[in-house]
C-alpha cells in the first residue's frame, strides 16, 4: 500500500490496522516497533547540541519569545494546588506581563482533574480551545503521573476531566507494561482513553500521550513508544510528566520529532510534541524552537502543533522580553511570583 | 641556569566559582614601570548579569544568616587576609610601584579594616535602629535590614587592596551581596582577595569580583533592574551623573564617587547606606 492510499483511502484504526500487517497484539506491535532502524545515540546527541548552538538575535529573537509564550502550556501540578492558585495561574495566562498589554497569551492551562473545573470558571469567555486569543484548559488524566491504576480508574479519571470541560488531555503510558514487552496492553489502553475523551456531541478532548521518556532508558525506546503512542491514535506525544528526572532533553524531543516526521511523510497526518519539565530558560526554549523548525518545518510552531509543558519559563522569557523592550535587563521582582 | 617565568592568566570570581569571561577577552595588567605582569580576564555586561543572577540566589542565606555568624565569617576573612600578607604587599609593590613600607603599611590597614566591619556585624542594628516613643500601648521599633544587591565600581586611584576593602566590607555587613568592579589597572589584589574568599567560609555568591573596563559594564549594573543599590565611589572619571540617572529609574540607594585618599572612610556610614528600615508595632502587654 502506498502512503497516499494510506493517506486518504482508511480510516485511522484500519490505517494501523494496515501498517501493522494484524490486529493490535503483542506479537504483530514487537515486530513492527522492532523492525524500526534503531537510533545511532551519538549522532542523536551530536545533532541535537549541534541544533542548539545556533544564535538567534534581535529580532528574530523578539519573534521567539512571543512564539515561546504562544506555545506554553502553563502548568500547575502540586498536591498543594488551590481554587487559589488555579484562579492566579489563569490570571497569569491571560495577563503574562501586566506591564505590557501587547505581550500575547500563553496555549493553554495545565491542571490536576479536578481542578478543571475551577480553571474553566476562571478563564470565562476566554476559555476557547484552538481560536485566536482562546486558553484552553488541559487536563492530566489516567493516574498521573505514575499511571499505576486500574483501566476502569483511568477510563473515569479521563471521562470526569472531560465532562468537566478540559479541551485537552494529558495522559500518562504504562511504563511497566511498555518496558515489559506488553505493547498491545499500552495500545489498548491508549485507544481506550482516547474512546473516553469523546464528548456527547462526538467530538474529542485533544489526546496527549506522556511517554515519560526519563524511565524508557533507551532512545530506541523512545522511538519505538512514540511510534506506538501515534498508532494507537495520540494526537500529541510528549516527553514527560516533570515528575521525573531526567525530564525533557533535547535529543530526545528531537528523536520524537523525527518519528513525527516519518509519520507525517508516511500518512500526511500531523502529530504533535510537547516536550515539558526541565525547560526553564529562554535559551534552552530557543534551541527547541531551532530543532522544531529544522526538523518538521516551521509550520510546527503552532499551538495545535508544538507546545511547552513549563511553569517557571515563562517568567524568564517575561524578563528576556523586557530586556529587549527597555535596553536594560530585568528582575525577577517585575514578574509576577509563581 | 634561568627559569621561565610563567605568567598567569586570571579569572572572573562569580557565584563562588573562576569563569573566564563569556566573552573571551583578556587585557595586559602591568607594571608600574610598564612591565608585563599578568592577563586578566576583561568582563563583559553578560558576566555582570550572571554576576548579578549568583549574587541574587546568595541574598537568602546571606542575609538570614543570624549577625553572629555574619560576623565570624568577615573576620575569618581577616585572617585569611594576614596568612596571605606577603602576596598583598608583593602585588601592591608591584602594580603600584611603592616602597615595600608603605605596600605593608596598606594592607596592614586593611585587614584592620576588614576586623573592625566584622565586629559591626552584630552591634549596628542597636546604633542604627531605635525603640520609638508612639502615644498608646504600643512597642514600636525601627530595625535596618539589608537592601539586596549592591554594585560597586571600586576606586580606581592608588591603594587597591585597602580601597577595595573600604567599599566590600561594609555593604557585606548586613547582609547584602556585592558585585564589585575591580580597579581597572591594578586589579590583582582584587583578584588575589577572591582566590582569599573563595577558601573562606564565605557563601558562593556573595561576593562576585568582575575585572575589565567600569566605563562598559557600570551603566549595566547601573540600570539593572535586580540591583537594589549602587556604590560610584569609584566612578568619578565615568558619566556618574548618568549612572545616578539610569540607577533612579529603579529606586536604587546610591552613594556619589569620593576621590582622595580619604576616600570611603571607615564609618557605620556606609553599613546603614545599604540597609532600609523597618518598622513595627506591638501590643503591650496589658499586665
Amino acid at each position: 500500500m502506498t502512503s497516499s492510499q494510506l493517506a486518504t483511502r482508511l480510516a485511522p484504526r484500519d490505517r494501523t490496522l494496515a501498517l501493522l500487517g494484524g490486529e493490535a497484539t503483542d506479537a504483530n506491535l514487537r515486530r513492527y516497533l522492532h523492525g524500526i532502524p534503531g537510533i545511532d545515540a551519538v549522532g542523536l546527541e551530536q545533532r541535537a547540541a549541534d541544533l542548539g548552538s545556533r544564535s538567534i538575535k534581535t529580532t528574530s529573537k523578539k519573534w521567539a519569545l512571543d512564539t515561546i509564550i504562544r506555545l506554553i502550556d502553563l502548568t500547575t501540578l502540586e498536591g498543594a494546588d488551590t481554587r487559589g492558585k488555579v484562579r492566579s495561574l489563569v490570571g497569569k495566562a491571560l495577563t503574562p506581563d501586566a506591564g505590557d498589554p501587547d505581550c500575547p497569551r500563553v496555549a493553554a492551562v495545565c491542571v490536576y482533574g479536578d481542578m478543571v473545573p475551577h480553571a474553566v470558571e476562571a478563564l470565562g469567555s476566554a476559555h476557547a480551545a484552538g481560536t485566536g486569543d482562546g486558553i484552553a484548559v488541559a487536563a492530566v488524566a489516567t493516574a498521573f503521573p505514575s499511571g499505576r491504576a486500574s483501566l476502569a480508574v483511568k477510563l473515569a479519571d479521563t471521562a470526569d476531566a472531560v465532562a468537566a470541560g478540559a479541551d485537552e488531555i494529558d495522559m500518562v503510558i504504562d511504563r511497566g507494561a511498555f518496558l515489559s514487552g506488553h505493547y498491545g496492553l499500552v495500545f489498548d489502553e491508549i485507544v481506550a482513553v482516547k474512546e473516553a475523551c469523546r464528548r456527547p456531541d462526538g467530538s474529542h478532548a485533544h489526546l496527549k500521550v506522556i511517554l515519560e521518556t526519563g524511565e524508557l532508558n533507551t532512545y530506541d525506546n523512545v522511538r519505538r513508544a512514540s511510534w506506538l503512542a501515534i498508532l494507537a491514535g495520540g494526537d500529541f506525544i510528549k516527553t514527560s510528566t516533570g515528575k521525573v528526572a531526567p525530564a525533557a532533553t533535547l535529543p530526545v524531543t528531537l528523536s520524537m520529532l523525527e518519528v513525527v516526521r516519518d509519520w507525517h511523510r508516511l500518512t500526511g497526518e500531523k502529530i504533535g510534541v510537547k516536550p515539558a519539565g526541565g525547560i526553564r530558560t529562554s535559551k534552552d526554549a530557543i534551541k527547541y524552537l531551532v530543532t522544531v523548525a529544522e526538523t518538521v518545518g516551521e509550520e510546527w510552531l503552532q499551538p495545535h502543533l508544538f507546545r511547552f509543558g513549563a511553569s517557571s519559563l515563562l517568567n524568564d522569557v517575561l524578563l528576556q522580553r523586557q530586556k529587549m523592550t527597555t535596553g536594560h535587563y530585568s528582575g525577577p521582582d517585575y514578574v509576577t511570583i509563581d | 641556569m634561568t627559569r621561565l617565568a610563567i605568567p598567569k592568566t586570571y579569572k572572573l570570581y562569580i557565584g563562588g566559582k573562576f569563569p573566564r569571561s563569556e566573552s573571551g577577552r583578556v587585557y595586559e595588567i602591568l607594571a608600574k614601570k610598564g612591565d608585563f605582569l599578568a592577563n586578566a580576564a576583561k568582563a563583559s555586561r553578560k558576566d555582570a548579569r550572571e554576576a548579578v543572577v549568583a549574587a541574587r540566589a546568595a541574598v537568602g542565606g546571606w542575609a538570614g544568616a543570624t549577625a553572629y555568624n555574619r560576623g565570624q565569617v568577615l573576620y575569618r576573612i581577616a585572617e585569611l587576609l594576614e596568612g596571605r600578607r606577603a602576596q598583598f604587599v608583593d602585588e601592591i609593590v608591584q602594580t603600584e610601584g611603592v616602597s615595600v613600607a608603605a605596600a605593608s603599611a596598606q594592607v596592614d590597614e586593611a585587614i584592620d579594616r576588614w576586623v573592625w566591619y566584622a565586629g559591626w556585624a552584630d552591634k549596628y542594628v542597636q546604633v542604627a535602629g531605635n525603640a520609638n516613643p508612639v502615644s498608646g500601648p504600643f512597642f514600636n521599633i525601627s530595625v535596618p535590614e539589608p537592601t539586596g544587591i549592591v554594585a560597586i565600581v571600586a576606586p580606581q586611584a592608588g591603594g587597591s587592596l585597602l580601597g577595595l576593602v573600604s567599599v566590600v566590607a561594609p555593604a557585606l555587613v548586613a547582609g547584602n551581596t556585592v558585585v564589585v568592579i575591580a580597579n581597572e589597572t591594578m586589579p590583582l589584589s582584587a583578584i588575589s582577595l577572591s582566590e582569599v574568599l573563595a577558601t573562606s567560609d564565605v557563601p558562593g555568591g556573595v561576593v562576585n569580583i568582575l575585572t575589565g573596563s567600569p566605563a562598559e559594564i557600570a551603566p549595566w549594573l547601573a540600570s539593572h533592574a535586580d540591583v537594589n543599590a549602587l556604590d560610584l565611589v569609584g566612578a568619578g572619571d565615568l558619566d556618574w551623573v548618568d549612572l545616578q540617572i539610569a540607577a533612579a529609574e529603579t529606586l536604587k540607594r546610591v552613594l556619589p564617587p569620593e576621590n582622595g585618599p580619604d576616600a570611603a572612610t571607615p564609618s557605620i556610614d556606609r553599613i546603614v547606606a545599604f540597609t532600609e528600615t523597618k518598622t513595627v508595632w506591638h501590643t503591650k502587654g496589658l499586665i
